[in-house]
């Protein structure tokens, strides 16, 4: 059986286990029959031009786990943000784990997705957000919201900010022989509100791991969103991101997004600004080797005037890896004073990687400044020579080079244990030790 | 600019299309409809040998298997295949041995054009090949060409006196298969042009040639093959009009260049068909495939500039086959009321230390939507490939669209890459200046316009590039309010 025809078998199972009363249950059973008729994605959708799911839907994945398992904090201290203190939302195959989680409903909502979409309470909230910006003609969206029950639940009331960054961990623990796991976040940030978010996949196991995660945002007015995306999972594991951003006046969203491991990774990062003076910021680094895969869809749709956009991702490919950049922007007819930028710079350090970008623009208003640049090189020679001849060995002025490459992105990253975290994995995925923290 | 503002306002004044005049010569013309029968009817015609007819089948029955592409960012209303006559020859058509014999009408449509042959063989050097509805009907400078080895006639004249070419080339760089309307040209292509410069021949002047769609419910498909044997050089010009008409006309063709080892081809293009009217109605569709392959150390360069057409569809490309070859693609694509332009090119870098510049501006105004898409593609052998691309956009008013489809695909780790584009309109504060100094908002408007064309115009051969400029004007007459 496919996995197409398991999904969909399996929904009734699923049905066994949620309220089929709640309301809710009606976006779902609307999303599994838009699934059923498009099923997964194939190459000749122009999306999906350069990623195929072929492979993946070989895999007699589990779609739901059968036991629940354990893990020692010490075991898997190292994939949190250790140095700071955070609220903490982990997932264990799927399974909410309260043993390594801090949640708080202290005058903001840090929990469940569980519990937002089955407690009374969270009814008025549900009923506004849940699945208003996500599509619901996206094939692999719908399947997550068909089966969405469990994931994170984030609401900052008006005026409001968490004490701490938040973490989001999914773990793997290879319980199953394959496992596809389909987490649901909700964050609402109201008027002049703010939050930090750090997102983390990580499977501890060489067994197959696809998680099809789908995230609604919602920033209200003056609202600030940092969303930072930690993506260095095993060589085993497989992610279909889905981001949906649903921005009103003034508020600022960033979206920071670092791949570096993982067998085939998609985000589908989408911003919708639906008021004026509004910041929409996604900067990415990709450093990827062997036969990895990641593809970044960004798509911005400037809906009213005098918005801005910033969008720069930074690509390293090395071995056979492959890489694929694929950004729009869209500016509607009265979104005029529109400033919309997109900077895409990649570097192929093997003759087997490949590196497929198509930055796009389509513009209906007349007085926009939109620009988009994309380069593909090579480390100057010249620079190269120059740190040689100053006593620094080759391959570490190579990964001093590649570093600074990549450094732009890091700039606007907003907690600095996170900054000396991602500088630590970019060092390490490129092989050497830096010596000194920027 | 080349001429005076008299001159200038007089132009404006005739908003109408101006070369939307009817020749009113007998013509030629099949019944409607294409089957295999029509085919070889088309193939009898023109004589032709019977290779060249299962060619043309071949490539028919192939085109029913294919769909008509839709990823195009285009809307327009399916042409119907059947409701179109696939061969339109003017009537009297005895083969000329000087301008004197030719049809005093057809004359006079050439003198309406501006491009009078006689004028032309005195003054400007050009050797003009006119292809007027599919057929082509007078070369000039035969002669001179023929004293250097050069071959320049009409294809079906070649497909008679030189089928050894012909053979050898024609579809080797498009192939007959290579999409829907490469496959339908394939198949029923009337006429065209075709060029032969012998091993280390530099051209001596301009060859050109002008295609007009006269009649009524014809479409036009006409096939050019330009072949540059080693270490030769020629310099091609192509110019496009047809008269106004209420109802879409079809356009079709395939233009394919071979540059062999050392050569250069430079084929420059002003498409100035019927866009329609200012309600969008009538006006050509223009789906036509290009292309260039180069071998070693050969260099192709494409010069176009779009102004007319409902709907154009259109990417030519260079295939760079050979080490240190070089593309060049400078384009402007002007669209006002609701004309549609999906244009730009593809380099293929297939060999060591290919180059490749594309350089695009599009200008749109009015409702009209004006597309860039383009793939450089560097393959793996493909050591030290270089390309720069550069797209700019023009929006005037706020009811047109412009977009930007650029594919980039690298997989060779020494390939050197750079895309950039840009979209704004015209600083307020630009107009402001001219104003200052005397020059009217609508003046101050066509300067700035030639300014951001500028790097596209230069690489006109001279006598286009005044045409050119005088097109872009005209063009966007109007637009500004």
């Amino acid at each position: 059986m496919d996995l197409k025809d398991k999904l969909i078998s399996s929904f009734m199972a699923f049905e066994n286990n949620v309220d089929v009363e709640h309301p809710v249950h009606d976006v779902r059973t609307e999303a599994i029959k838009n699934f059923e008729k498009k099923g997964f994605p194939t190459k000749k959708e122009e999306a999906w031009k350069y990623t195929s799911l072929n492979s993946l839907q070989k895999i007699d994945f589990s779609i739901f786990p059968k036991e629940e398992n354990a893990l020692e904090y010490k075991d898997v201290k190292k994939y949190f943000l250790h140095e700071i203190d955070t609220y903490k939302i982990v997932f264990i195959d799927g399974i909410y784990s309260s043993y390594l989680s801090e949640t708080t409903h202290d005058g903001v909502d840090i929990c469940l997705m569980s519990a937002a979409l089955t407690k009374p309470m969270y009814q008025p909230v549900i009923d506004v957000y849940f699945n208003k910006v996500a599509s619901k003609d996206e094939s692999l969206t719908t399947l997550n919201t068909a089966f969405s029950r469990e994931g994170a639940y984030i609401y900052i009331p008006k005026n409001k900010m968490p004490r701490k960054p938040i973490e989001i961990l999914h773990f793997a623990t290879g319980n199953e022989a394959s496992l596809m796991l389909q987490p649901r976040n909700l964050i609402i940030v109201e008027e002049n509100a703010e939050v930090q978010i750090i997102e983390r996949h990580q499977s501890l196991t060489g067994n197959e791991v696809l998680t099809n995660s789908v995230t609604e945002i919602f920033a209200a007015e003056n609202g600030i969103v940092d969303y930072y995306k930690i993506q260095n999972d095993a060589p085993t594991a497989s992610l279909i991101d889905n981001t949906y951003i649903d921005q009103k006046d003034k508020s600022v969203v960033r979206v920071h997004t670092f791949s570096f491991g993982g067998k085939l990774t998609r985000n589908n990062l989408n911003f919708y600004q639906n008021g004026e003076y509004i910041d929409s910021t996604m900067k990415g680094v990709t450093i990827l080797g062997d036969k990895q895969h990641v593809d970044h869809h960004t798509l911005v749709h400037h809906i009213e005037p005098n918005c801005e956009s910033h969008q720069d991702y930074k690509g390293i490919y090395g071995d056979s890896s492959t890489g694929v950049f694929n950004g729009k922007i869209i500016v509607d007819k009265i979104a005029q004073k529109t400033n919309a930028f997109q900077q895409n710079n990649n570097i192929l350090v093997s003759d087997k990687a490949t590196i497929n970008t198509k930055p796009q623009l389509e513009i209906f208003a007349d007085d926009v400044k939109c620009s988009h640049g994309c380069t593909i090189g090579q480390l100057d020679e010249d620079a190269l020579f120059y740190l040689q001849t100053r006593g620094i060995p080759q391959k570490e002025a190579r990964a001093l080079l590649m570093y600074a490459f990549a450094n732009n992105v890091l700039a606007t990253v907003r907690i600095p244990e996170l900054k000396t975290r991602i500088n630590k994995l970019i060092a390490n995925k490129l092989g050497v030790n830096l010596g000194f923290d920027l | 600019m080349a001429y005076t503002e008299e001159e200038l306002k007089k132009e404006l004044e005739t908003k109408e299309y101006e070369y939307g005049f009817y020749t009113d010569i007998e013509s030629d013309t099949l019944p409607v409809g294409l089957n295999e029968e029509i085919i070889i009817a088309i193939s009898k015609k023109k004589d032709e040998p019977d290779w060249m007819t299962q060619w043309r089948l071949d490539a028919y029955r192939a085109w029913l298997e294919m769909e008509e592409p839709e990823w195009a960012n285009v809307r327009y209303k399916k042409p119907d295949f059947q409701a179109i006559s696939y061969y339109s020859a003017p009537n009297k058509k005895p083969k000329y041995n000087s301008l004197d014999e030719v049809d005093p009408e057809l004359l006079e449509t050439f003198k309406k054009l501006g491009i009078s042959i006689d004028e032309q063989k005195k003054l400007a050097g050009v050797a003009v090949d006119i292809v007027m509805d599919s057929v082509s009907v007078a070369t000039t400078f035969k002669k001179t060409l023929a004293e250097k080895g050069i071959i320049f006639c009409s294809i079906s004249e070649a497909i008679q006196e030189h089928p050894e070419l012909v053979k050898k080339y024609m579809g080797t760089v498009v192939p007959k298969k290579d999409n829907f309307y490469a496959a339908l040209n394939s198949a029923v292509f009337s006429d065209g042009s075709f060029c032969y410069i012998p091993k280390g021949v530099k051209c001596p002047m301009e060859l050109s040639t002008y295609f007009r769609i006269n009649q009524a419910g014809t479409g036009q498909f006409e096939r050019t093959l330009v072949i540059a044997d080693e270490g030769s050089y020629v310099s091609y010009l192509e110019g496009c009009t047809a008269p106004s008409r209420d109802e879409n006309q079809l356009h079709a063709a395939v233009v394919e260049l071979i540059a062999l080892d050392n050569a250069e081809i430079k084929y420059s293009t002003v498409q100035n068909w019927f866009p329609g009217d200012k309600e969008g109605k009538g006006g050509v569709f223009n789906f036509v495939t290009k292309r260039g392959l180069c071998e070693k150390n050969a260099k192709i360069s494409w010069t176009q500039v779009e102004t007319g057409s409902a709907v154009t569809w259109k990417y030519p490309s260079c295939v760079l086959k050979g080490d240190n070859s070089i593309g060049e693609f400078y384009s402007i694509a002007v669209t006002n009321n609701f004309q549609q332009a999906d244009t730009g090119t593809k380099m293929v870098h297939l060999g060591k230390n290919t180059k490749s510049t594309i350089i695009s501006k599009g200008i749109s105004a009015g409702k009209s939507q004006n597309s860039y898409r383009g793939l450089v593609q560097i393959n793996s052998r493909a050591d030290n490939a270089r390309n720069f691309s550069q797209c700019d956009s023009l929006l005037m008013g706020n009811e047109c669209g412009a977009h930007t489809f650029p594919y980039i695909e690298a997989k060779n780790k020494s390939a050197q890459i750079e895309h950039e584009a840009t979209t704004s309109k015209i600083g307020e504060d630009q107009i402001f200046y001219c104003n200052q100094r005397g020059i009217d908002t609508e003046k101050a408007i066509a300067l700035i316009v030639n300014g951001f064309s500028k790097e596209v115009l230069n690489k006109l051969p001279m006598e286009f590039a005044v045409e050119a400029q005088k097109l872009l004007e005209i063009s966007l007459e109007g637009s500004v309010g």
